[in-house]
């Protein structure tokens, strides 16, 4: 009997604290972001083998096609040289034109890189913690780059850890743009790996292969950050195949773009504003 | 028998080790292990040490200590507090339960009975998010994930049984 009331004490304290949560109590985040503070350090040294034993592997795999690897990589290396001058010709010009037009720069982003030490959400919640905090200049809001693309922004921070929401997550809204055409739309996870395209202005056209980058409207984003490229093309839905593949994160870099702040926790509601 | 302070000290040490171990393996849970497509359908196995401490000695992790192996699986995990916590809660009351029938059965009732509480347990979460977002979370990942805890619950469950017999045959 008093085993049944024990239990019952239990599961009301847990439902408690969902309730709790869900009323978005700072003391709740505060909790979590202690905990992931006290644990990162043992996370930082166990996620060390498990990448030693991944680079192993890679290497093994790397071997067998250094041939082929070399080959295409100097077809690789042609085109981009090709690119380089290109990009060149095009800096310039872009220096003298935006002389012409007296441009006002945007802020230039500072970066943070930081391991990614824990990924474990399972089915339900596609986050990642990262080895660094606010300490180091991290800030809620903040996008989450990799050498790839955009891998999600900063959902909360400790002093030694913060919490990375992937774009793939159900809670991920991240204003976005079609890089051809420019049309906006917001990116919206929903807990698989190819999140949707959703509030796109009436008659806007997309097509599978367009690239999608972020706009930057919403404030702590930089625009132009590589997303992904629309997968498919549905009656009511586009997915989008994002670049960074949540396997692969080992190190990303938090982009402090100095706009923190703008982008307060009601991020949805903000970016859909922005579209209208 | 008295036992002298070491011994004692011994023994409590070794009892609080079921404790401990689950509390390993949420953390264990939670290292990257970059394979491709592992990280959405990762194994809970947090959940087998619960059903087993649950079935054969649950002096050594009452529910108190399911309750804040929860905790901290819903602190690292980055899921709402609360979920994994009442998920676990359950499950231990529920093998507590049918802690009789459990006892010396074959491995084979064991693993099947594992199955049916994980199952349980799936659906259990993937409800209370639903709930807790208002939003549905894809049940396919859900699916293969209890698959794959299924599947790999026969390594971890011989791993303490071994455990069990070991340091833990005399506490």
């Amino acid at each position: 009997m008093a085993s049944r009331f024990g239990y019952l004490g239990l599961v009301l304290a847990a439902f408690a604290l969902m309730l709790l949560g869900k009323a978005d109590v700072e003391v709740m985040e505060k909790v979590r972001s202690t905990v992931s503070d006290t644990i990162a350090p043992v996370l930082e040294i166990l996620s060390r083998p498990a990448t030693a034993v991944d680079q192993v592997v890679d290497d093994v795999t790397q071997m067998a096609n250094l041939r082929n690897e070399n080959i295409r990589l100097r077809e690789e290396n042609q085109r981009l040289i090709e690119w380089q001058s290109a990009a060149r010709k095009l800096s310039s010009e872009n220096q003298q034109l935006k002389g012409l037009l007296n441009f006002a720069p945007g802020a230039e982003p500072g970066f943070v890189s930081g391991r990614v030490v824990a990924d474990s959400g399972g089915a339900f919640v596609h986050s990642v913690l990262v080895s660094a905090g606010a300490r180091d200049g991290v800030s809620k809001g903040q996008a989450v780059i990799t050498g790839d693309g955009l891998v999600g922004r900063v959902h909360a921070v400790g002093s030694r850890s913060a919490r990375v929401l992937l774009l793939t997550d159900l809670n991920s809204r991240i204003p976005v743009v079609v890089e051809a055409t420019r049309t906006r739309a917001i990116l919206a996870g929903d807990n698989t790996d190819r999140p949707r395209l959703v509030h796109m202005p009436p008659g806007a056209t997309v097509s599978a292969g367009d690239r999608i980058v972020t706009s930057g409207h919403g404030g702590a984003f930089p625009p132009g950050i590589p997303v992904g490229v629309v997968a498919l093309v549905g009656d009511s839905t586009i997915t989008v195949k994002p670049y960074v593949y949540r396997d692969r994160l080992e190190y990303v870099r938090v982009v402090d773009y100095g706009l923190q702040g703008i982008l307060d926790s009601n991020f949805a509601a903000e970016g859909a504003g922005v579209i209208k | 028998m008295n036992l002298t302070f070491w011994q004692r000290l011994d023994l409590v040490m070794r009892g609080i080790t079921p404790f401990f171990f689950t509390l390993v393996l949420v953390v264990l849970g939670q290292v990257p292990l970059h394979i491709p497509g592992f990280a959405e359908v990762a194994p809970l196995l947090p959940l087998m040490a619960v059903y087993h401490w649950a079935i054969y000695r649950p002096d050594l992790l009452p529910a108190i200590a399911v309750f804040t192996a929860g905790l901290l699986q819903d602190a690292l995990s980055g899921m709402p507090f609360g979920i994994n916590t009442v998920v676990f809660v359950l499950v231990h009351m529920v093998v507590m339960s049918q802690q009789m029938f459990f006892m010396g059965k074959s491995f084979s009732i064991i693993w099947l009975g594992f199955s049916l509480v994980a199952a349980a347990a799936t659906v259990l979460t993937w409800l209370l998010t639903a709930l807790f977002y208002s939003a549905f979370t894809s049940p396919e990942s859900a699916f293969i994930q209890y698959l794959v805890t299924v599947g790999v619950f026969p390594l971890l469950a011989w791993l303490q049984v071994r455990w069990q017999q070991s340091v833990l045959a005399q506490v």
